[in-house]
C-alpha cells in the first residue's frame, strides 16, 4: 500500500507546485479487538497459537490539504473520518504511514518536539458539553492552552490575549467568571472555538464541530468558521457528515467508505458531478426541500464491517456496477482532467458515466 | 370529524420553583391516512406534544389541560387500563434511538409475539406468523432466521426496521414517530423514509413525524406544525410552508440552512438561542430575536412585546405572529375599499 502510494505521489506533488501544509501519506490505522497477550492464546488443534484480530479503520488514506483550504471528510459512521482528524492531531498513532506537517514529518516525534505543532494546529471537537472542563472556569480554560504554550508570557499578556480571542469569537466579558453548564450547546462550542483560536493556529481540525447543535445555532458557529477562518487565514480539515454543510464550506472534499477515500474533487465538481458510485448513493439520499423529488439511488445490503475488509474495492459488494475486477484489485486514485480524483475501475475504464 | 383531534393542550412540569409550561395551546388535528410533520429546535416541546397524546409524559409532568379526541373518545384523563387498549394497539410509536427501544435479552420474535400477546388472545404459533408477515413487510431479509436473533446481532438500520414492524404489529390507525431517522446515517435515513411512506400508504396509517430536519418533512408529510418554545406558531400544508414561510421564525430556520446561502457566503443566522420554559419572554416567545419588531418605518410594534399572539389565517397555513396580522389588515382594507 505505502510503495504503491509514494510511486503515485510524484505526480500530484509536481501539479500543485506549493508545498502541502498538511500531507497524509499511505496512512493505515487499525485497533486490536483482542486484548493483552495473554487473552490472545488460544488452544487450537493440541497447540497454543496466538490470534489477534483488527478493526481496521483507516486502510491507506492519501490526502493533502494547501494552505487556506478547507478540506472537508465526509462519509457514515464508521468510515474512519474521525481517526483520520484524531491520528492527524497526534491523539492516535498511525499503524503505518506518514503525516507530514509543513514538510516536516510529525507522527514520529517525540511529546516534547511535537509541542511547537501542537501550538500551530488545534482541534475543535462535536460535543461542547464533553469538551469543556467542567470545573474550570471560562477564564482559566482559554488561558490554559496560551500558559501551556507560552510559560515565559506575563499574567498580563496572558489575560490580553484571552480578552482578544473572546471578543473575537463574540463572547462577552463576563462570561469569564461562569463554568461551563452554565452556556447552552451553542455558547459552548463558540468557548470551544475560542479556546482553538487562543494560541493563534493556523490549521484547525473540526470533528463534526455543529452536529449537536440545533439548526438556528449551526449556521451561528458556521458563520463563526467562516470569520475566523478569513481574518485568521486559516486552513480547515473538516469533519462531517452532513453534504450541505460541505457544499458551503469546503473548498475541496474528500469522501471516505470504509477506510479508504473513494473520490477526492473540488467541492463545485464533486456537487456537479460526481462519479464515484457511492458519492452518487450518498448525495441522492438527503433529504431536499424541493418538491420533485428525484429516486434516491438504493444501495445493497449495508456498510461491512471493519474488522473483515472485503476483498478488492471495499464498496464493490453494495455497488450496482461491480465486477469480477472490482471484486478483486483495490482501486487507487486516479487523476481526472476536471481536478477530481475518484478510486473506481468502473469511472476509470469509462463503465460509469 | 378527524381521526385524531387536539385542542388548547396544555402540558406542565411541576417543579419545586413551580409549573413549568412545557406545552401551552396546542391544537391540531390528523385526518385518517393523514401524515403530519411537527418541526422545532430542541427544547420548542415537540417531543412533549407526541408523548402526551397516548398519556406517557413521566412525573412530574402532568396534562393541566386541553382535550386530545381520538375516533370520537376523550384520551385526557381516560384510565390507565383503558388507554392501554390504544396504546400499541390503535396509536403506536417509534422511538428515535433504536438501541434503546429493544430489550437486549429478548430475542426479535420475542419481543413481538410478547407485544401480540398483550394485546389479543393469541397462540404462540399464529402470533409468530404475524410477526413474521410484519417482518416481511418491512423488507428485512431472511425474516425467518432474524425472529431467533437478538437485538445486538442487526444493525442501525434493521432494528429500527424491526421497531417499524412492531409498530404495525397490531395495525394501527396512527404511527407517531419521534425522530426516527436522527441516530441513522443519510442513506440509511433515506431507506427508512422511504419504507414509512410506501407502509403509511398502503395501509392508509395516519403518520406523525417529530423531526428538526426540514428536508425529511418536506418529502414525507403534507402538513406541518412549527413549534417554538411550547407553542405552536405556524401551521398548514407542508409544501406551502416550506415555499413559503410566513412566521419570521420558520423563515429563519428555513434561512439558516446551507442550501438556502451561495456556497462560501455568511449563512443567515438567527441571533440569540431559544428562552428556556421557566423564563420566557412576555408577549411572544420570539420577540427577542425576531427582526420584525421593529416596523420598516422604524415604530415599534408594542403587541410583540406584550401580548401573546393569535392565530391568523394566511392561505391555507395558520400563523401566530402579529407582523403577519398586520400585514394581512393592510391587505384587506385597500381591497375593500376599491369596489366601491
Amino acid at each position: 500500500m505505502t510503495a504503491t502510494a509514494t510511486l503515485t505521489r510524484p505526480a500530484t506533488a509536481a501539479a500543485d507546485s506549493p508545498r502541502p501544509l498538511l500531507e497524509i501519506r499511505g496512512l493505515e490505522k487499525r485497533f486490536s479487538l483482542s486484548g493483552d497477550f495473554l487473552e490472545q492464546l488460544k488452544f487450537k488443534g493440541g497447540k497454543l497459537v496466538r490470534e489477534q484480530e483488527y478493526v481496521h479503520a483507516i486502510n491507506g488514506v492519501d490526502l493533502e490539504i494547501q494552505r487556506g483550504e478547507a478540506l472537508c471528510v465526509v462519509g457514515e459512521s464508521g468510515c474512519g473520518k474521525s481517526t483520520v482528524a484524531r491520528t492527524v492531531m497526534g491523539l492516535l498513532h498511525p499503524t503505518s504511514g506518514e503525516i507530514h506537517y509543513d514538510g516536516q514529518r510529525i507522527d514520529n516525534l517525540s511529546t516534547q518536539a511535537l509541542m511547537p505543532y501542537r501550538r500551530r494546529m488545534q482541534m475543535i471537537f462535536q460535543n461542547p458539553y464533553a469538551s469543556l472542563n467542567p470545573r474550570m472556569t471560562i477564564q482559566q480554560t482559554l488561558e490554559e492552552p496560551i500558559r501551556l504554550h507560552h510559560p515565559d508570557w506575563s499574567r498580563q499578556r496572558v489575560r490580553d490575549q484571552v480578552d482578544e480571542v473572546m471578543a473575537s469569537v463574540g463572547i462577552a466579558a463576563d462570561w469569564g467568571k461562569r463554568y461551563g453548564h452554565e452556556f447552552s450547546g451553542g455558547q459552548r462550542q463558540r468557548i470551544a472555538i475560542a479556546r482553538a483560536l487562543a494560541v493563534d493556529p493556523e490549521f484547525i481540525v473540526a470533528d463534526e464541530p455543529i452536529s449537536a447543535l440545533d439548526v438556528s445555532i449551526q449556521a451561528q458557529v458556521l458563520n463563526l468558521l467562516m470569520d475566523a477562518r478569513q481574518e485568521r487565514n486559516l486552513t480547515y480539515l473538516f469533519i462531517t457528515h452532513d453534504l450541505a454543510v460541505v457544499e458551503h464550506f469546503g473548498t475541496r472534499v474528500a469522501v471516505m467508505y470504509l477506510g479508504r477515500v473513494c473520490e477526492v474533487a473540488p467541492t463545485a465538481t464533486l456537487f456537479a458531478t460526481p462519479r464515484h458510485p457511492y458519492t452518487r448513493a450518498l448525495m441522492s439520499a438527503i433529504p431536499r426541500l424541493e418538491d420533485d423529488r428525484p429516486q434516491h439511488i438504493r444501495l445493497e445490503g449495508e456498510v461491512p464491517t471493519p474488522v473483515h475488509l472485503p476483498s478488492g474495492c471495499v464498496f464493490h459488494a453494495r455497488c450496482p456496477h461491480a465486477n469480477a475486477r472490482c471484486r478483486q484489485e483495490v482501486p487507487e486514485l486516479i487523476a481526472r482532467d476536471d481536478g477530481s480524483r475518484v478510486a473506481c475501475h468502473g469511472v476509470e475504464e469509462g463503465r460509469i458515466q | 370529524m378527524s381521526l385524531l383531534e387536539v385542542n388548547n393542550l396544555d402540558v406542565r412540569f411541576a417543579l419545586r420553583r413551580g409549573d413549568v409550561k412545557a406545552l401551552r395551546d396546542v391544537s391540531f388535528t390528523l385526518d385518517r391516512g393523514e401524515r403530519l410533520g411537527i418541526v422545532g429546535e430542541s427544547g420548542a416541546g415537540k417531543s412533549v406534544a407526541a408523548f402526551s397524546l397516548l398519556n406517557l409524559i413521566a412525573k412530574p409532568g402532568y396534562i393541566a389541560g386541553g382535550s386530545i379526541r381520538f375516533d370520537g373518545q376523550e384520551l385526557n384523563g381516560m384510565s390507565d387500563r383503558a388507554l392501554r387498549r390504544i396504546r400499541g394497539n390503535r396509536i403506536s410509536m417509534i422511538f428515535q434511538d433504536p438501541m434503546m427501544t429493544l430489550n437486549p435479552v429478548l430475542s426479535i420474535g420475542e419481543q413481538m409475539i410478547e407485544c401480540l400477546k398483550a394485546h389479543r388472545r393469541i397462540g404462540r404459533r399464529e402470533a409468530r406468523a404475524i410477526a413474521l408477515r410484519k417482518l416481511e413487510q418491512v423488507h428485512i431479509p431472511s425474516p425467518e432466521a432474524r425472529l431467533d436473533q437478538y437485538p445486538h446481532e442487526l444493525s442501525g438500520g434493521m432494528r429500527q426496521r424491526v421497531i417499524i414492524a412492531i409498530a404495525l404489529l397490531l395495525d394501527p390507525d396512527i404511527i407517531i414517530a419521534d425522530e426516527p431517522t436522527t441516530a441513522l446515517d443519510v442513506t440509511i435515513q433515506a431507506e427508512i423514509m422511504d419504507l414509512l411512506l410506501e407502509l403509511c400508504e398502503k395501509h392508509n396509517v395516519g403518520l406523525i413525524l417529530i423531526t428538526h430536519d426540514l428536508g425529511v418533512v418536506s418529502q414525507v408529510t403534507q402538513r406541518m406544525l412549527v413549534m417554538y418554545a411550547g407553542r405552536v406558531i405556524e401551521q398548514g400544508p407542508t409544501r406551502e410552508i416550506i415555499n413559503d414561510p410566513q412566521h419570521p421564525y420558520t423563515q429563519g430556520l428555513m434561512n439558516a440552512l446551507p442550501q438556502m446561502a451561495t456556497p462560501g457566503s455568511r449563512l443567515n443566522q438567527i441571533p440569540g438561542s431559544m428562552p428556556s420554559l421557566d423564563n420566557l419572554p412576555s408577549g411572544c416567545a420570539f420577540h427577542p430575536r425576531c427582526g420584525f419588531v421593529t416596523r420598516p418605518d422604524g415604530s415599534e410594534r408594542s403587541a410583540c412585546r406584550t401580548r401573546v399572539p393569535e392565530f391568523v389565517a394566511s392561505g391555507n397555513c395558520r400563523v401566530a405572529c402579529h407582523m403577519v396580522a398586520e400585514m394581512l389588515d393592510q391587505e384587506r382594507i385597500p381591497a375593500e375599499e376599491t369596489p366601491r
